[in-house]
């Protein structure tokens, strides 16, 4: 495949995200309530690209820093993490706190607190570990279940109307987040992408490995460091808004690398992106329009991309 | 120290304590003074309750403790275990599979389900870890565990769309609680299995060591895989079914084993038993004591207690390997 | 020149490389020869910074490598390891350009296109240009890697065993081209090479470690002779000159005229 087709793809891919946001925004909009349907069906179409450029982006560097197409940060347990935290409010400061209260301040003590934790998971364990990214992944993974645990724990000793608050902070959903943090958040995704657009050629020499990297002079443990805070920040986000969505990144990271057939970042972060939109914007439709709400977006995109999944490593494994 | 505890006298006698132990825990009172004046109602409670609980606490122990141990053994790899092999993921799909087509299904039937679906899950899982070039040896876990909230997806789907939420989080959490006369029975099914594990146990050994080494030294290296990987997925099956999920206890208690004892299938099998119907039993005394009088359910106490103990193994084995 | 003083590595508590202390002229091939668990390898990886030394330091022309920036260090020095297993979908010319990454950061110039261009016909692989590099044979692969170290053009070029895994033709002409690029580029080589022959035959320099330490340094001459090579690799051998080349015969103790050698070499490259 050409650059000039991969452009040319890029464009298509772009037209179809934009259209599938018309269609989504539009489709059966009752004038009755335009006032209602509008400002929610935008806030919903916001966070959705939020989600989905927060998991591609995340997804695709981290891959290119692990070398390894099967694994993604979201298998970390950050969503028990993100659990662990609501129950410790709830159970050290009460119901009533303005920590669980208020919307605001609950997501920037989670996101921050979400931060913390990865960056010390990657950071210290990076060191620790030897560089020996699927011995970090699989702590990650046992420290999730552990916090996941704790957090059981604390439920059983919380009063039971307390448990009823908690509850409603469990599942996040696209349709209760505030327009304010959308907007907070934006701007932080979008700082976030002007770092890593400026540095695609770094990118590339990462994806040869460590010892290339820095014969060709990238200074790997300063640049790796910065990428691994990045990640960090995007995942929590995008867990924070909307719980986990562990095969998304997987599902749609595969799908640019058989599309683009390339290893350059300039297209497959991009392309990435656009893909991962196009896939949520599809799934939060099946979820709305044919099973009307009854099912969390999550389910069906874990559903797919976990088929998919086990489709990549069968395939893999048979060469 | 510590490795004097490992010697199968002295787990055998802690094991005996503790189940004593065990059967006077609990929230009515039953003091071990009592034990030759006890009323009828005491009587019910420790034959009808308390005593099939413990009965089912050192199965499960030891039954899992030794599938993670046979599962290491075939696949050379220290970090395979029914939980992270997605094992009990498809056990749990299985039930739940049972419960739809066959809404008044038996605890049988669903074991069958359950076995079925166990089996093959864990055939494939090995069918893909043993064709892949590239072995890490975390790699490999990694897969299953992703493996296995792939199938945990698919139940949830499944269950929302049935509306048996509610059932299959029931599993969540293994439990004793309910292992009541009538309601335990079925554990003993894996008696006989455990028996054929101890006859093949150096079989696994050998089986481990791949398919070219095996068919050099003469053993049927398919029969003996797939023989191994029946029988744990099937006593891994029969727990899901009858407590539920105990996350870890086939990952922990065989590398703490093999600390001290080594790592010969033969010397260890039994020893690895008895520490993992010790571990559960434990546990299992915590959380009934921990919150009393409620109970706090056992696979949590695992869960929580095995994720902490692993992460130290794995500390302790990076920082070994520097 | 590069100033290699007293660099020690230890794993664990186990000195792989104890003090070693190398200097490396410029316009040369030095190659570093020894038996496996010499440390051939991790002294490569310090000396061209992939690894951390535990004490002593190495400078380039009178600079310590670990005080200037790595991208500067980039255009004076460049490393090619042993392990390429690369899975990425990435075409010849696409990794060979990999090597103007110090200078344009991605970005290719008109300048950088040249020399990409120079690099492929230098060596020999227009055919392969567009494809796939898991696609090709080993000798092409390894060509193809050399020539991303070239295209990096410094002057001071680290292979660690380049001949691994290739046949004696592959070996030849890859040894042909670091010749070359010695005589005609001016460029100063340091290998890591398991076949002393290959060693014998187109270095100028040998170094030879024992244990992590420097067993011997100095030219080929030097180091090529029956007592040293006996001592270092703790075995019998034998020096015959072949067409005006020291080769080292350790086959057999019996075997030592030239036409049982020659016969032996057939059945090496028969094997």
């Amino acid at each position: 495949m050409t650059d000039k087709r991969r452009n040319r793809l890029l464009i298509i891919l772009t037209v179809a995200a934009i259209g599938l946001i018309a269609f989504y925004m539009l489709y059966q909009l009752n004038p009755d309530i335009l006032f209602y349907q509008l400002p929610s069906r935008t806030k919903r179409v916001v966070a959705i690209v939020i989600v989905a450029v927060a998991i591609a982006v995340s997804t695709v560097i981290f891959q290119t820093i692990v070398n390894n197409r099967i694994l993604t940060p979201s298998i970390m347990g950050l969503d028990s993490v993100y659990m662990f935290i609501q129950t410790s409010i709830i159970f050290f400061a009460g119901a009533t706190s303005t920590l669980l209260l208020d919307n605001r301040i609950n997501y920037f003590v989670s996101v921050i607190l979400l931060v913390i934790f990865t960056v010390l998971v990657f950071k210290y364990l990076f060191k620790f570990t030897g560089n020996n990214v699927f011995l970090l992944l699989l702590i990650g993974i046992i420290l999730g279940t552990f916090f996941g645990n704790l957090a059981s724990f604390m439920q059983l000793l919380i009063d039971p109307q307390d448990f009823m608050v908690l509850q409603s902070r469990m599942f996040g959903s696209f349709s209760s987040v505030n327009e304010q943090l959308l907007l907070f958040t934006s701007i932080i995704i979008i700082i976030l992408l002007i770092i890593v657009f400026k540095d695609f050629g770094s990118l590339d020499v990462l994806a040869l490995g460590r010892e290339h990297a820095v014969n060709l002079g990238v200074n790997y443990d300063r640049k790796v460091s910065q990428l691994l805070i990045i990640i960090a920040i995007l995942v929590s986000i995008s867990t924070a808004l909307v719980g986990p969505i562990m095969f998304l990144g997987l599902l749609v990271v595969n799908i640019a690398h058989e599309i683009f057939e390339t290893f350059r970042h300039r297209y497959m972060i991009i392309g990435t992106m656009l893909f991962s939109t196009i896939a949520l914007l599809l799934g939060q439709m099946v979820v709305q329009f044919v099973f009307n709400n009854n099912i969390e977006l999550s389910i069906i995109i874990n559903l797919v991309g976990g088929l998919y999944f086990i489709y990549l490593v069968l395939k893999r494994s048979q060469k | 120290m510590v490795k004097h505890l490992f010697r199968l006298d002295v787990l055998f006698v802690l094991l005996i304590v503790l189940s004593i132990a065990s059967m006077f825990v609990g929230v009515s009172a039953i003091s071990i003074t009592d034990i030759f004046s006890l009323s009828e109602y005491q009587q019910n409670i420790l034959f009808s309750s308390r005593f099939p609980r413990t009965m089912a606490i050192i199965i499960a122990g030891a039954a899992l403790a030794v599938c993670g141990l046979v599962m290491q053994q075939l696949t050379r790899n220290k970090f395979v275990s029914p939980t992270t092999a997605g094992t009990t993921e498809w056990a749990q799909l299985g039930i739940l599979l049972g419960m739809i087509f066959f809404p008044a299904i038996s605890i049988f039937g669903r074991l069958g389900f359950a076995t079925v679906l166990a089996v093959l899950g864990t055939l494939l899982f090995m069918r893909i870890i043993t064709s892949i070039k590239f072995k890490d040896v975390i790699f490999v876990p990694l897969i299953g565990l992703m493996l296995g909230s792939v199938v945990a997806s698919v139940t949830t789907f499944i269950a929302i769309r049935e509306n048996a939420l509610q059932a299959i989080s029931g599993w969540m959490h293994g439990n004793f609680a309910m292992m009541t006369t009538g309601r335990y029975e079925i554990m003993y099914i894996t008696i006989p299995m455990f028996i054929i594990v101890m006859l093949f146990a150096s079989r696994f050994t050998v089986a481990g060591m791949g398919e070219d080494f095996s068919k050099n030294l003469g053993l049927n290296y398919k029969f003996v895989l797939n023989t191994g990987l029946f029988l744990t997925a099937a006593l891994t099956a029969v727990i899901v079914v009858s407590v539920g999920l105990l996350p870890f206890l086939g990952l922990i208690v065989p590398n703490i084993v093999s600390i001290f004892r080594g790592d010969h299938l033969k010397n260890t099998i039994l020893i690895t038993a008895l520490v993992g119907a010790i571990f559960v039993m434990i546990c299992d005394i915590i959380g009934r004591i921990i919150i009393y009088p409620y109970e706090v359910s056992v696979g949590l106490v695992i869960a929580t207690v095995g994720s902490g103990i692993f992460l130290i193994l794995i500390f302790k084995r990076a920082k070994h390997d520097r | 020149m590069i100033n290699v003083k007293g660099i020690t590595k230890y794993f664990g508590k186990k000195p792989v490389v104890d003090d070693v202390s190398i200097s490396i002229g410029k316009g040369r091939i030095t190659s570093i020869i020894g038996p496996n668990g010499a440390g051939k390898s991790t002294v490569l990886s310090m000396v061209t910074r992939l690894l951390s030394n535990d004490s002593g330091e190495v400078l380039v022309e009178g600079e310590n490598i670990l005080t200037q920036p790595s991208d500067a260090l980039a255009k004076k020095i460049s490393i090619l390891k042993q392990s390429n297993h690369l899975q990425l979908k990435i075409t010849v010319r696409q990794l060979i350009a990999f090597g103007r990454y110090p200078y344009s950061k991605g970005r290719l110039t008109e300048e950088d296109e040249r020399v990409i261009d120079e690099t492929i016909q230098y060596m020999e692989l227009e055919e392969y240009e567009h494809s796939y590099i898991n696609e090709l044979s080993g000798g092409q692969r390894q060509r193809a890697y050399i020539g991303m170290t070239i295209a990096q053009d410094t002057e001071y070029i680290f292979l660690d065993e380049p001949l691994n895994n290739l046949d004696m033709k592959h070996s030849v002409q890859i040894m042909q081209i670091l010749r070359r690029l010695v005589r005609e580029r001016d460029k100063t080589i340091i290998i890591v090479i398991h076949d002393i022959n290959f060693a014998s035959c187109y270095s100028d320099d040998i170094v030879a470690l024992k244990h992590g330490k420097v067993a011997i340094s100095g030219t080929k001459d030097q180091v090529i002779k029956k007592e040293v090579l006996e001592e270092i690799y703790e075995m019998d051998m034998n020096i015959e000159v072949i067409g005006g080349q020291q080769i080292c015969v350790y086959f057999d103790e019996k075997c030592t005229t030239a036409n049982e050698l020659s016969a032996l070499q057939k059945v090496k490259v028969a094997q």
